[in-house]
């Protein structure tokens, strides 16, 4: 790890300005991500704005829907009351991820941060596009058996986002609160947060040099107290998602009123599917409805040699997620 | 998967205040107090708003006791404890947060130290596993791992029982599918998982 020198930041602006002094030092929260990539001479700032005394903390009921500040850790927003009772899928995405030790350490915001775990941008003798631009792409013919099929392009599969509680986020329409250098704020649906990784696998989201994620609001909905995470791993805990499914349902008389859906594991991004949404709505609540959902959410699967089974599994995992949901 | 994995949504779970109370208590009935956090936020606040380059001296609370270090920044709280203060009963397995084996308690939680920088640890209390007997007496949790045989070459041992003290006093260990899903940061090479789970449950039983 390199030398750097490191400073507690007090308030926003405090931290955002060291930042503008210093535009390669990064913050640091948890530190799980950050330390992880610089262990590895993947990330090599100056300067640590340490961001854990900010106040962006909390977990209130707002008009807007349940506001999670940045800096709570994952532990603490996985088992309170509110998140467990109004969104299930959220709190489960939040307990199936890492371990209990990452979690009592990890924030919120770094969460969404996270970086991927594609093992040539985890190498720094590798080339790797998403590392350094035009470098190339190891894992188009290498090994990619744990990278993404949906949303990938020619310079990059990698799944930017490998965690889960962005898909969780995505799928129950969060909002995230970024404040800028400027101090100024604006909200970015987390579906418009990440990008694609096109011709850009460098640039995976809309966030501005020195801007920070202040907290995530997630909209009340029938169909997000309806919900559930499903996680498919190689082992049974403590490793990322092959395949998940983040999805919610509001049934009534049988009829499915209204759906989300998104998948984890597979997608460049934290994968919304408008599709599967499409034909669940107004549709009976039955597996051949499931079925056709999960048909049309892997329609534009561009799987490759080693992550071809990602489709069928990805499928499976979406259908008996709608099944868990609906038997409750 | 069993249900008691996740907390029920009709009986919530403590809030935040609520579990540091219950954690505190438990710890009483265990027989090891976590103490309190040593400075307040205010305190620690104005000692360390400054930034700091190069090594420095840093205050650590080690089971108990202030301890100092000459560490620059980027030293790890894993490699404070074992290069500089000489406590080696935290081991070091993989150094990525991926093996459990540096587990210590950092105001009552369990984190990986190989993950915490020591100079973000100021100001809490650390317990690692040389804190956790009372002199001679062990700790109900050392003493369940050895009457259950609860390891192999014993590398993974240390992390193992801070993991397994949190996480029964976190409540997470009630049912063995539970148990085994909230020890699950915690890698044993040797595959002394049966004897593991018999340890920690026994004392969250008695709990
Ligand atoms: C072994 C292992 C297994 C894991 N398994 C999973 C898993 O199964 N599922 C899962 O979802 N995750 C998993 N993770 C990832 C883990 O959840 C993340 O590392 C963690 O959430 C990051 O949060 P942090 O607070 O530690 O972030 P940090 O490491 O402190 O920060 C990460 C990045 O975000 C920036 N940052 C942090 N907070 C803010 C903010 N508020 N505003 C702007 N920038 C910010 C930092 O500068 C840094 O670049 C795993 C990690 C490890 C090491
Ligand atoms: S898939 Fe993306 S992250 Fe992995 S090597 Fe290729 S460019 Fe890099
Ligand atoms: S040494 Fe810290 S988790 Fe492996
Ligand atoms: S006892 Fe050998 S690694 Fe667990």
């Amino acid at each position: 790890m390199n030398d750097f020198s490191y400073t507690q930041a007090t308030s926003a602006k405090e931290a955002t300005s060291l930042l503008k002094d210093q535009p390669s030092a990064a913050y640091l929260a948890g530190g799980t991500t950050l330390l992880d990539l610089m262990k590895a001479n993947l990330a090599e700032p100056p300067q640590l704005a340490d961001i854990n005394l900010l106040p962006f903390k909390g977990i209130e009921q707002t008009s807007d829907g349940l506001r999670i500040g940045a800096m709570e850790r994952m532990s603490d927003v996985g088992e309170n009351a509110l998140v467990v009772q109004q969104y299930p899928a959220v709190s489960q995405a939040l307990l199936l991820a890492a371990s209990p030790q990452l979690r009592n350490m990890a924030s919120i915001g770094g969460n969404i941060l996270q970086r991927t775990r594609c093992g040539y941008f985890r190498d720094a003798a590798f080339p790797c596009n998403k590392r350094v631009p035009g470098s190339g792409c190891p894992a188009l013919e290498g090994d990619h058996h744990n990278l993404a099929i949906l949303g990938v392009s020619e310079r990059c599969i990698a799944n930017a986002y490998p965690g889960d509680l962005s898909v969780a986020l995505a799928a129950f329409d969060a909002v995230l609160t970024l404040e800028n250098q400027k101090g100024k704020q604006r909200r970015v649906p987390v579906t418009e947060f990440y990008l694609l990784p096109g011709k850009t696998p460098q640039k995976e989201t809309v966030l501005e040099p020195g801007e920070m994620i202040v907290a995530a609001t997630i909209p009340s909905a029938a169909h997000a107290r309806r919900s559930a995470y499903l996680k498919v791993r190689e082992r049974s805990s403590y490793a990322y998602a092959l395949a998940s499914a983040a999805v919610g349902l509001d049934v009534q008389g049988g009829t499915i009123r209204a759906a989300r859906v998104a998948l984890g594991g597979v997608g460049a991004q934290p994968w919304r599917s408008r599709e599967a949404e499409k034909v669940l709505t107004g549709a009976p609540a039955t597996e051949a409805t499931f079925r056709a959902a999960a048909t049309a959410a892997l329609q534009g699967a561009q799987p490759r040699e080693h992550n071809r089974y990602k489709v069928e599994l990805a499928q499976n995992t979406l259908v008996r997620a709608l099944q868990q949901v609906a038997a409750t | 998967m069993s249900s008691d994995l996740f907390p029920p949504a009709d009986t919530p779970p403590p809030a935040d205040d609520s579990r540091r109370t219950f954690m505190k208590q438990a710890g009483g009935i265990f027989g090891f107090a976590l103490a309190a956090p040593l400075a307040g936020q205010a305190e620690r606040l104005t000692a360390y708003s400054k930034t700091v380059t190069g090594a420095t001296t840093l205050t650590l609370r080690i089971n108990g006791q202030p301890r100092t270090v000459q560490a620059e920044p980027r030293v790890t709280l894993l490699d404070a404890l074992r290069e500089r203060l000489d406590l080696t009963g935290t081991k070091k397995g993989c150094d990525h947060g991926q093996c459990g084996a540096c587990t210590v308690l950092v105001d009552g939680k369990r984190v990986n130290s190989c993950l915490t920088l020591a100079i973000t640890a100021q100001g809490k209390e650390i317990t690692t596993i040389e804190g956790l007997a009372k002199g001679d007496e062990l700790h109900p949790m050392q003493a369940a791992f050895l009457k259950h045989d609860g390891f192999q070459c014993g590398y993974c041992t240390p992390g193992q029982i801070l993991s397994g003290v949190a996480c029964v006093q976190e409540g997470h260990a009630k049912t063995d599918d539970q148990c085994r899903e909230w020890m699950s940061g915690n890698l044993c090479r040797c595959g002394a998982y049966a004897n593991i789970l018999a340890a920690v449950r026994e004392v969250a039983d008695k709990a």
